[in-house]
């Protein structure tokens, strides 16, 4: 157990009304107690755990704040170790002081991670909780949750554990006919391996594959809706939320240029930002506004284009067209309700008729359409089930590269009819790598497997 | 007792392949030494296979002669054949194996033993380990005499305790024939050395003159000048064939309807024999698909009529035993002169031992050979050679001697030892060393000498010599690098001659060399103009190097890849009780073996990265850098 208390600020500066402050220690609750005066003048020491106190920060007699103070008395904390959280209401500046008088008073400003370190040291959580919570803090989605919480059951140790255990397989015949030449073996030949190495690759490709879906999941599509001022743009954005409503979730820290909101069509997390109508203008507030829409566009998976049915296409239409040359793109005719004076041949010119959909937001009209085009767009016909060994985690996912890597290399080293050690090197790094993915060392797993095989020895 | 005579350095308990190493490399060394053996007329003695060498074993004696061990000297001294095994495949599997001359061995190491300066050969059955706080101060022999030393070594191969099986026979025996050591595992016992036990086998010897060799598969042995040592000069070597044959349905039959008779049946042997070395008993039952096993007959020396039965190791009853081999062809007369046998015997856990071979409870006891579970003359010999040089160094008070295994065969063997856990005899195979491509016989000169050389045991002579291979090398690697050939008419027709493509640009004779139809001799005898370089394993290393970077880099960056946890250090004293988070399977080994390192902690078989990665963290945040 650490010895030193720490303590460190638990939500994020500025953005949210009440801040908390939490100390994690053998000295927490003293610390706490000499900074703080409860209303009923009752000390932090002598409440139960899990209860609150109600008073002020105090320093020198000078009110800092007013707060409520809880405490969690070790084992039963996040750290295993004394727990006080404080409630402040002040601003940034309170925050500030009263970590201060923490510090001066015995604690040490928590380094990032800390708590958790702490819960995984002290036996809290294993390794793969403290992956699954770094997970879960860069999940944007709950699909990518409900894909890691399928990881931990093992959907994808299963699969990899298949793999692997073809691959000894291999590695077993390969390594016998080394180490037992004289021993009369019937080691399967180097045409039959070339064909299981094989399949072993296209099972790992196929494993990446799915780790690209897992990327969409965790990560969500980035769909942003460009066009001039009044095409209908955040009437489109409201009304497919709308549609979604269940599942919307605003994201915090959006800019004010372009509003970003979460929602899943069939289970595909979709971010769509609405932007500020591309213009030239000489404002300079709005140039800044069109180039931060710009900036929106360079960085999305998808375009939706919104052009008012209603209006002759303009020149600011094109530049804004000519985007769609660059990314996957979906135009939409809005205001089909009203008389149409667009050149629908002129927006061929840049976007394929298949992907240009007449619409109407005011109406609720061809929004099916738009939601089926993006899914096109997305992940095609397929489907997505929440069930499949998707990789979630960049650590596996790398790992499972380099296993890729070492069996293609294996497979070269076969095709120029190398001696058997050169490809029994890729395939064992391979083996390795597969080892890494889920947690498992070597050690005798080859000899064990040449013993029960073949009949060796003199 | 507190006699001058009676006091050494170091003191040598059994004279097999690690006692004669372990006393050779104590006396070389300086160290007033004494070796112990139970039978002066059984010093060095081949008991099972007449051979030394073979896949990885071979690597395992280049590494002892590079560091100036005996074994490879005496074998080329007395060998009556030499083979390449894998000749087909590349140059880190390929492995030398010398048919020996057994009485021949034995007479020549015992007479480099008897002249050795500082060494004393001495007949005597050891019965106790005599210790002062817990540090070891001599050996006591049955019959009470004592002899004090500052190290002792222990290389009591199958001695301790050991019982000989045939068939329903059971005799107290070392080996067929000699007596056991029945006194000394109690005093280790009492010391706190924990005790095991493991049997192995041997099969008959039968007389050659019963032999028709007329219906077996002649096995020569290679015919180009070579030599088994890297200190000698190549030549070419005496060439007596082994030959080879095989079982059938007849001798199958025979021990399946016997089987009962079979000791490791009828439960007289329950405790562990390496599986690399089955009977034939144990083949038939565990492969009863296989329609034959192969049978490699060898001379056991050029005076004797006496042939070894390689494949048919069996304890059966000697009458069974002599069915058996009746029943294979070219047998079908034989008359078997030493039945086969099976040895049970005590050896240790080697999880008891530092990466020295030294007891971790026990100061200066050491241990080597087959009493730490391993198999193998050549396993033996190295481990003599390790113990003796760090009992050595130890009492000189110089740096251990710890050889790794990103360097070296040796090191895999040792660290393989003392970390995982065996239930079987050790043998090495170059499948058990991760960076195989790196550890050659034919670079081991190059890899290790240098350590022969600062201990003591390589002469300046020796040294200088690889010194100048490797200063050729480097001269042969820039001229092949700087000399360009040019696409000449000329140039090219040469290459045709030599069966390669044209050259359409420019290209070094590093570049060309790549080619697999090219080899550095045919190159430079084309090309090689302006080249002084004349070592020919300058050469051959050159060239190994240069054809096989790309798996040599991959290799040198697998060791880079570990080598920090290689590097990161485990205290001695580390409570694994106290960590949570490890898992019970990972607490209870860790706590036995008490790894030094974390990399030798991750080859713990049922140790996770996981549990490597909460060793990591709670070393660091011990010492404070978390």
């Amino acid at each position: 157990m650490e010895d030193d208390t720490i303590a460190a600020l638990a939500t994020r500066a500025g953005e949210a009304a009440v801040n908390i402050i939490k100390i994690s220690g053998n000295k927490s609750i003293e610390i706490a107690d000499k900074i703080f005066v409860s209303k009923s003048l009752k000390k932090l020491a002598y409440i139960k755990t899990y209860n609150l106190l109600y008073g002020n920060i105090i320093d020198k007699n000078e009110l800092i704040d007013e707060v409520l103070i809880s405490v969690m008395k070790a084992p039963g904390s996040y750290t295993k170790e004394n727990v006080v959280e404080i409630n402040c209401h002040g601003g940034l500046a309170a925050v500030n002081k009263i970590l201060d008088l923490i510090i001066k008073n015995g604690a040490r400003l928590a380094e990032p991670g800390e708590f958790t370190k702490r819960a995984f040291l002290n036996g809290r959580i294993d390794l793969a909780q403290v992956e699954a919570i770094a997970d879960i803090i860069n999940a944007k989605t709950i699909n990518s949750l409900k894909i890691a919480a399928n990881n931990l059951k093992g959907n994808l140790s299963d699969e990899i554990k298949y793999i692997r255990k073809n691959l000894l397989e291999i590695i077993i015949n390969i390594e016998a006919s080394i180490d037992f030449i004289e021993e009369d073996l019937e080691v399967i030949s180097y045409e039959e391996i070339m064909e299981k190495v094989k399949k072993i690759y296209d099972e790992l490709v196929e494993l990446i594959k799915n780790e690209e879906k897992g990327e969409i999941i965790k990560n969500g599509i980035k769909v942003t809706i460009v066009g001039k001022p009044n095409v209908g743009k955040s009437s489109l954005l409201n009304l497919i939320i709308k549609k979604e409503k269940a599942i919307v979730t605003p994201i915090p820290g959006t800019t004010r240029d372009a509003i970003e909101e979460i929602l899943y069509l069939s289970g595909i997390p979709i971010i769509m930002t609405d932007t500020a109508g591309i213009r030239k203008s000489k404002n300079i507030i709005e140039k800044l506004g069109v180039k931060k829409s710009i900036s929106e566009l360079e960085k999305s998976d998808i375009l939706i284009i919104v052009l008012d049915n209603s209006k002759k296409i303009s020149e600011e239409d094109i530049e804004i067209l000519k985007k769609a040359k660059e990314k996957k793109c979906i135009v939409c005719i809005n205001k089909i309700d009203k008389k149409s004076k667009i050149d629908k041949a002129q927006v061929e010119n840049y976007v394929k008729k298949n992907f240009i959909i007449e619409i109407s937001v005011l109406k609720n009209l061809g929004i099916n359409k738009l939601e089926e085009k993006i899914r096109d767009l997305t992940i095609g016909k397929d489907k997505f089930e929440f069930e499949e060994k998707i990789i979630i985690n960049k650590r596996q996912k790398i790992a499972i590269e380099q296993a890729k890597e070492s069996i293609d290399s294996a497979i070269k080293a076969i095709k120029e009819k190398l001696s058997e050690e050169f490809p029994a090197l890729d395939l064992r790094n391979a083996y390795n790598f597969l080892g890494e993915v889920i947690g498992e060392n070597t050690s005798e797993e080859i000899l064990n497997g040449i013993f029960a095989k073949f009949c060796v020895g003199k | 007792m507190d006699d001058i005579k009676n006091k050494f350095d170091a003191i040598v308990v059994g004279a097999g392949h690690a006692g004669c190493e372990a006393a050779l490399a104590c006396a070389r060394l300086k160290l007033k030494t004494l070796l112990l053996t139970i039978n002066i007329d059984k010093i060095a003695l081949m008991p099972c296979n007449p051979s030394i060498g073979g896949i990885g074993k071979s690597q395992l004696v280049a590494e002892l002669d590079a560091l100036g061990g005996q074994m490879a000297r005496t074998a080329e001294q007395t060998l009556i054949q030499l083979k390449i095994l894998n000749k087909s495949k590349g140059p880190a599997v390929q492995s030398l194996r010398a048919q020996i001359d057994k009485k021949a061995y034995e007479i020549e190491m015992k007479k480099i033993l008897e002249n050795t300066p500082n060494l004393i050969v001495r007949q005597g059955t050891a019965s106790g380990i005599l210790t002062e706080n817990k540090k070891v101060i001599g050996v006591e022999i049955e019959g009470r005499q004592v002899f004090y030393g500052n190290a002792v070594i222990i290389t009591t191969g199958t001695f301790l305790r050991g019982r000989i099986i045939i068939g329903d026979k059971e005799y107290k025996a070392g080996r067929m024939g000699e007596y056991p050591c029945m006194n000394l595992t109690k005093s280790l016992n009492n010391l706190g050395i924990k005790t095991d036990r493991y049997q192995t086998a041997t099969p008959p010897r039968i007389d050659k003159r019963t032999i028709d060799f007329s219906k077996t598969i002649e096995q020569p042995g290679e015919f180009e000048p070579m030599s088994f040592s890297f200190w000698n000069d190549k030549f070419i070597h005496t060439n007596i064939s082994s030959f080879l044959t095989y079982t059938n349905k007849k001798t199958h039959e025979v021990i399946s309807k016997n089987i009962d008779k079979s000791p490791i049946r009828s439960g007289i042997i329950n405790t562990h024999g390496p599986r690399h070395c089955p009977s034939i008993d144990r083949k038939v039952i565990n492969f009863p698909e296989k329609p034959r096993h192969p049978i490699f007959i060898e001379p056991e020396g050029k005076n004797t009529n006496e042939i070894y039965l390689q494949g048919l190791t069996t304890s059966m009853p000697v009458e069974f035993q002599q069915l058996i081999i009746n029943s294979v062809v070219g047998l079908e007369d034989a008359r078997i002169i030493r039945p086969g046998y099976a040895v049970e015997y005590d050896y240790i856990y080697p999880s008891q031992l530092n990466l020295t071979l030294e007891s971790k409870i026990i100061d200066n006891l050491f241990f080597a050979g087959q009493i730490n579970g391993t198999s193998g003359y050549e396993e033996a010999a190295v481990q003599g050679f390790v113990a003796g040089v760090n009992a050595s160094l130890k009492i000189l008070g110089k740096s251990p001697l710890i050889l790794t295994r990103e360097e070296s065969y040796i090191g895999v063997l040792i660290d393989d030892l003392i970390t995982k856990e065996m239930n079987e005899p050790y043998r090495m195979y170059t499948s058990r060393a991760e960076y195989r491509l790196l550890l050659r016989s034919d670079n081991a000169d190059l890899r290790l000498s240098k350590y022969g050389y600062d201990i003591g045991l390589l002469s300046k002579k020796q040294y200088a010599k690889v010194l100048n291979k490797e200063k050729e090398m480097k001269l042969l690697n820039k001229f092949l690098k700087q000399k360009t050939i040019f696409p000449t008419r000329q140039n090219n027709d040469i290459l045709k001659t030599m069966n390669s493509s044209i050259l359409e640009v420019p290209s070094t004779l590093y570049q060309i060399l790549k080619r697999p139809e090219i080899s550095i001799s045919k190159l430079l005898n084309n090309f090689g103009g302006g080249s002084t370089i004349r070592d020919n394993d300058a050469y051959n290393q050159t060239e190994i190097n240069i054809k096989y970077e790309g798996y040599i880099l991959k290799q040198l960056e697998e060791i880079k890849k570990y080598s920090n946890l290689e590097k990161i250090l485990i205290p001695q004293d580390f409570d694994y009780f106290k960590i949570k988070g490890l898992t019970f399977e990972a607490t209870e080994k860790l706590n036995n073996i008490r790894p030094n390192t974390l990399g030798q902690a991750s080859r713990i078989a049922g140790v996770s990265p996981a549990d490597i990665s909460i060793i990591i963290i709670n070393i660091k945040s011990k010492a404070g850098k978390i």
